[in-house]
């Protein structure tokens, strides 16, 4: 009876076969664009972690100009990489060194173009751009907290325009765009790099044309600055946190098979623990140096943990990725104390969470994945580096001959809100 | 009639208050300030960076009563709110012309 139900069976079967197949690769297509999109929105929502982070930890008289960047370049940032940026970082290029020139988004993929693709075309191409055009917002993001309560708002959105339009699509182009670091072995994963060493090399740049806020370095001594409002800051922070997931979990680009779903939930895990080593470094490490558990450095290891493991967020072991936060979260504080005696002024530390616990993360690619070099990553760590500081020195240097970066000193003492924005964050509430 | 402003510390309030009460005092004006005397300021660690608190924190108490009350109520501030440590304020007496109620415009000691 087997030997002859066999036959019959394999006319059917075949067709169905065909039928099941291009089923499975329409339903992965779905799922793998659902998947960029949904943690593209988890992305984005890191715009709201760096708005109640940067407005924690200025003074309340600079509450609402650092909301009005922040929201501000977020939009700017979706807007000029639609219409440039994208396209600048991956619309190919002669030779790797010099990206292409084109303007706003092509149609998405056909359904002919996918089931022919074998597996190559994977996910939407609009949900591409959606899940790209979130990153470029947070390299902006990092900068506006290192320039916070003295930069002129509008000289601070100029800038961002060339940011996302073209310093960041440029350097982009190099890793992602196929270019030629990528060429030459250069690894990161999600954007140590690409995206937090650029922001704050470009925020390096604009601090050192711009100076410490006033008051902030007088005769010698060294004076702290306490943020306003401690409660917006933790929020902003496990608002990255949580954010953060999108940003790894979602650069591994895939999830609709076992290996891949296997491999997203690697990184979340290490993505996690990572900010959970860095955290605890940084609370015992200032508690110990400083006397005091400091709620700000705690909530800045956090951060440097995250920012760390995003260049190699799936190769590493859970411990290891605790180790390389734990490293990130001891270095975040130690940077944070050197910068500032170096009377470089960063009010939220941006400069030491993103800069220097991104190249630490860089570098710590070397310790996990095999495919890595470290000439490889000290190329990667020093073009990224000297790109976005030189252009971006060139582009504030320019800003402020045309209009100025600094606000006035008596707007600066009274506070960039009513002087920038014309209100003030609690108009009910008394000001020192 | 005397007045008497008395600067504490924040948490005692609660306790000179309820001391207060207990004696009979029937009414009283508070107000958060900030200053200092022979405790100064303190320093406070930021970042990794001190500063200074050049004002500190207290609550000032402010009531009026008869001359004669004027004893009993210091002490029973005084006994309320030390700790017996410096920063534990201070308790001003001043002369009071006159008083005024101002919904049935008495005067005087019925007024208080």
């Amino acid at each position: 009876m087997a030997l002859l139900a066999v036959p019959v069976m394999v006319g059917p079967t075949f067709a169905a076969d065909s039928q099941v197949e291009e089923t499975v690769v329409q339903l992965a297509y779905a799922v793998d664009t659902f998947y960029l999109l949904m943690t593209g929105a988890l992305v984005m929502w890191m715009a709201a972690g760096f708005s109640m982070l940067e407005s924690g930890l200025v003074r309340s008289k600079n509450t609402v100009e650092i909301l009005t960047k922040n929201v501000a370049l977020y939009a700017i940032a979706c807007i000029m990489y639609m219409l440039v940026g994208y396209n600048i970082m991956y619309g190919g290029g002669p030779n790797g060194f010099i990206p292409g020139l084109d303007f706003l988004l092509g149609a998405d993929h056909t359904v002919d173009e996918v089931l022919k693709s074998g597996g190559k075309v994977y996910y939407s191409s609009m949900a591409d751009f959606f899940f790209q055009v979130v990153f470029v917002a947070t390299a902006m993001s990092i900068i506006s907290g290192a320039v916070a309560e003295r930069m002129k708002l509008w000289s601070f959105l100029a800038f961002a325009v060339v940011m996302t339009a073209v310093i960041y699509p440029v350097q982009g182009y190099w890793k992602w765009g196929k270019g030629f670091l990528d060429a030459f072995g250069f690894l990161d994963f999600a954007g140590s790099g690409v995206v937090h060493l650029c922001g704050a090399s470009a925020a390096l740049a604009g601090v050192l044309l711009l100076g410490p806020r006033k008051g902030k370095y007088v005769l010698g001594k060294n004076n702290a600055i306490p943020g306003a409002n401690l409660p917006l800051a933790a929020l902003g922070t496990l608002i990255l946190w949580l954010g953060w997931f999108g940003f790894n979990g979602g650069s591994e680009l895939k999830i609709s098979n076992i290996s891949e779903a296997n491999a997203v939930a690697m990184v979340f895990v290490n993505t996690n623990t990572s900010a959970a080593g860095g955290l605890v470094a940084a609370l015992i490490l200032s508690r110990f140096w400083f006397g005091k558990a400091d709620l700000t450095m705690a909530l800045n290891g956090a951060l440097a943990g995250l920012v760390a493991i995003t260049a190699e967020p799936l190769t590493p072991s859970p411990l290891l990725a605790t180790t390389i936060g734990i490293m990130a979260g001891l270095l975040v504080v130690a940077a944070i104390v050197f910068i500032d005696k170096a009377k470089i002024d960063d009010p939220v530390g941006a400069i030491s969470v993103h800069g220097v616990c991104g190249i630490w993360g860089l570098l710590a690619v070397t310790l996990s994945n095999p495919k890595s070099s470290l000439v490889a990553q000290l190329a990667g760590i020093t073009t990224i580096f000297a790109w976005c500081f030189g252009t971006s020195f060139v582009v504030w240097l320019l800003i402020k001959g045309i209009m100025g970066i600094r606000v006035g000193e008596e707007e600066e003492l009274e506070g960039v809100d009513v002087a920038e924005c014309g209100l003030a964050a609690y108009p009910e509430f008394t000001k020192e | 009639m005397k007045k008497i402003e008395a600067i504490i510390k924040p948490f005692k309030l609660e306790a000179v208050k309820a001391a207060l009460t207990a004696i009979g005092v029937t009414g009283m004006t508070v107000s958060e300030v900030k200053g200092y005397g022979r405790q100064k300021g303190h320093k406070e660690m930021y970042r990794g960076a001190e500063y200074t608190v050049d004002f500190n924190p207290k609550v000032k108490i402010e009531l009026v009563l008869a001359a004669d009350q004027v004893d009993r109520v210091v002490d029973t501030i005084r006994g309320a709110a030390n700790t017996e440590k410096i920063g534990d304020g201070k308790i001003f007496i001043l002369s009071v012309e006159d008083v005024v109620r101002v919904r049935t415009g008495e005067r005087g000691k019925t007024a208080i």
